[in-house]
């Protein structure tokens, strides 16, 4: 092994020194160090899974006693003076499933003509900026675009108050460049050939991505919404000041009317002092998570289908 | 070995791009120009939406900037007494006696998210190397989808988590333990003030960077131990009087910094996996033939050719953590005023000061507009650390898409 301990270019294999000074050593020393590496690395991976284990476990012990059909037939207004009558997430999980088909049509809409814009029609020098600035808007803190739709639609110039419009513009603001990038990927996914064979054939581009692309495409487009849906519902930061809050069950009046949603639920029941409170809190946030489980696995469904597709057609 | 090199720093070449017409070839129908028309006003609205919020955010938050100035390094929050005169200063008006000093949040979220990053970097680096490489196939997926899932838990669910599970852990057990472990040793140059450990823990820091860039061989071998040894001792001496003192609420910064960890991990952890995955597999096999360790052939051709990626991930997962809110919120005690005296002591962060006090004060216009400014500190930042992280990732990965940054 003498050859490792040759003159390397500067900041060249030196930089590997710990790796190959090892083959000097003893194998035992070599066996060790291994040993402790990977035992690290594994509880690295313990350290993941564990605290998200024992955060359903919490889920579950405190929200055992509310477990059963009133959760879902009622709503979470805690009366103090009866502590023990029925209380539950009805409105939440309305007012989620209302946001949530908001935000299907406007991030949807939005999203995917975005995406398919930057994917097939935008030429190269914008498509990399759209591309790019939809990316970074994923970044922008969820509060920020609490606090933008709080002074612009709530109490700016647009006046709508609490409202339903608010909540869901806010969030398809943070759904969307998600709806985009799965869009892109979508169709770029599909293979080669495909593209190949229609521009061989004379098709315009628009009926190329009509005809041709998107059938192998909406799988992953779907997954892309589906995605969106589980990030809206667990959002909560954005819709403190534009949905606002209130225990009774949504109505549908899109201004002056503020929403309630599933995470506004543990939110706004954590912090009363009743165990009854935290029960529902423990109870609206397991909901809320076995909605988001339900939709990952529906997601992955989706996007594996779509790579299935395309391997298939891929020659 | 160089050759190894080469080939463990060298890109997958991805599939071709697909053919695209040229710029400017005409469209062929009535119907594709207005589907292209159509579809650019939707291509360019998350640009659009992006500038918006900058220039909606600027513009609110201008009048505490003028009402403020540089006092926002201060260390006092009031939102004022709304009963009486107003306060006038740069021609704006502001509650009476309000005061906008955000110099504990501003340090509360860079501490909290830099703890948090320091701890899911290398647990996240560390936990994919064991799942690609030793959890059998057959459980890979179950694992990845405990990840997404992680990734899915709503901030409110660890806010809860952390409230009524892992706060008065960390009260019970771990912050007792760590007064002890970390605070209770004799730390270097107890006579002297707490600025000179830092500056000390400076010079330590460049000297250990300078042996590394320099000394080669033997002598850069002991050298290299004796500017760790000194590095740990200085860093010791800095942190250590943080770790002192008394554990007296569940929350706090420690508590909020390790949830946010918990948070920061699936985003790291993601990418990183799609990075491993990506690993050429002739250079790995190269190094086992060669006779290394499979951790041998983790340091010395896997975690070289992942580093760049996992630094642009770090540099999205630290512009997650630092907008991070609800979790934040509930955790970390929401002290607006004075620097933490330990670690284990409530404070705030930006998102918190926000989520927290927003409510209270929408009477007051000036007040509402410092709260923004408090927000663009957090929007600039996190638009920075994202732009770079995207910017190096590209330079990675090329088009090949990466998760986009919430590691779902």
């Amino acid at each position: 092994m003498s050859s490792l301990r040759a003159p390397t270019p500067k900041g060249g294999l030196a930089r590997f020194g710990d790796g190959l000074d090892s083959a000097r050593r003893s194998p035992l020393l070599r066996r060790l160090r291994s040993a402790i590496f990977w035992a690290l690395c594994g509880a690295a991976l313990l350290a993941i899974i564990l605290p998200l284990l024992d955060m359903i476990v919490t889920l579950i012990q405190q929200a055992a006693p509310l477990l059963n059909l009133n959760l879902l037939t009622h709503g979470s207004a805690i009366d103090p003076a009866h502590l023990n009558a029925p209380i539950g997430v009805e409105n939440g999980i309305l007012g989620s499933l209302l946001l949530g088909l908001g935000v299907l049509i406007v991030a949807g809409i939005i999203g995917v003509l975005a995406g398919l814009y930057i994917v097939e029609f935008a030429p190269p020098r914008p498509r990399a900026v759209m591309r790019f600035f939809s990316e970074v808007l994923s970044g922008v803190p969820s509060i920020v675009v609490g606090l933008v739709a709080y002074t612009v639609l709530v109490n700016g110039p647009l006046q709508w108050h609490y409202s339903l419009v608010a909540a869901v513009i806010s969030l398809s603001v943070i759904t969307i460049p998600y709806i985009v990038k799965n869009t892109e990927v979508a169709f770029d996914q599909a293979p080669r050939s495909l593209r190949e064979g229609a521009a061989a054939l004379g098709l315009s581009r628009l009926t190329t991505a009509r005809k041709i692309l998107l059938p192998t495409a909406l799988p992953g487009i779907v997954g892309g919404l589906i995605l969106a849906q589980a990030i809206a519902m667990g959002e909560t930061a954005p819709l403190l000041f534009s949905a606002n809050w209130t225990d009774a069950n949504p109505v549908i009046k899109l201004t002056n009317n503020p929403e309630p949603y599933l995470t506004g639920v543990t939110y706004n029941t954590l912090i009363l002092p009743y165990v009854q409170a935290h029960e529902l809190a423990a109870a609206a946030a397991l909901v809320t998570v076995l909605i988001i489980l339900l939709l990952l696995v529906m997601g992955r469904a989706a996007t594996a289908r779509s790579k299935r597709m395309t391997e298939r057609m891929d020659l | 070995m160089i050759l190894l090199r080469r080939r463990a720093e060298g890109r997958t070449p991805g599939p071709a791009p697909a053919p695209r017409a040229a710029r400017h070839e005409r469209d062929t129908t009535i119907g594709e120009a207005v589907t292209r028309a159509v579809t650019a006003v939707f291509g360019s609205v998350p640009t659009a939406l992006l500038i918006f919020i900058l220039a909606v955010m600027v513009v609110t938050a201008v009048p505490a900037i003028l009402f403020t100035g540089t006092g926002f390094f201060g260390t006092y929050f009031s939102p004022g007494n709304y009963y009486l005169a107003p306060t006038v200063h740069n021609g704006i008006s502001a509650s009476h006696g309000a005061v906008f000093g955000f110099l504990p949040e501003m340090l509360g979220t860079l501490v909290t998210s830099a703890i948090a990053l320091g701890l899911a970097v290398p647990i996240s680096v560390g936990g994919v190397l064991t799942l690609t490489e030793w959890v059998p196939r057959w459980a890979q997926g179950g694992v990845g989808l405990l990840l997404e899932l992680l990734a899915g838990v709503p901030s409110v669910v660890f806010g809860l988590w952390g409230v009524l599970t892992f706060g008065p852990f960390m009260l019970r057990t771990v912050s007792p333990a760590l007064t002890g472990i970390i605070g209770g040793f004799p730390w270097l140059f107890p006579w002297l003030p707490q600025g000179a450990a830092w500056v000390l823990l400076g010079a330590a820091l460049i000297a250990f960077i300078g042996i590394r860039a320099s000394v080669h061989g033997r002598l850069r071998r002991r050298a290299r131990w004796l500017s760790v040894i000194v590095l740990f001792i200085t860093l010791w001496g800095a942190v250590a009087p943080w770790f002192t003192g008394e554990v007296n609420t569940a929350g706090g910064v420690l508590t909020a910094s390790l949830v946010l960890a918990l948070m920061v991990v699936p985003i790291i952890a993601a990418t990183t996996r799609e990075l491993v995955r990506h690993v050429p597999v002739l250079a790995k096999e190269g190094s086992l033939a060669l006779g290394m360790t499979k951790h041998e052939t983790a340091r010395v051709v896997t975690l070289p050719y992942i580093s760049t990626g996992v630094l642009a991930t770090a540099l999205l997962g630290w512009g997650r953590a630092i907008g991070e809110t609800i979790a934040m919120f509930f955790i970390i005690g929401n002290i607006f005023t004075g620097i933490p005296v330990n670690i284990y002591h409530s404070g705030a962060t930006l998102s918190s000061l926000i989520a927290g006090t927003l409510d209270g004060v929408l009477q007051a216009k000036t007040d509402v507009s410092a709260l923004f400014a408090a927000g663009l500190f957090l929007l600039v930042i996190s638009l920075l650390s994202n732009l770079g992280g995207r910017l190096i990732i590209r330079r990675v990965a090329g088009d090949r898409a990466l998760p986009v940054g919430r590691g779902v």
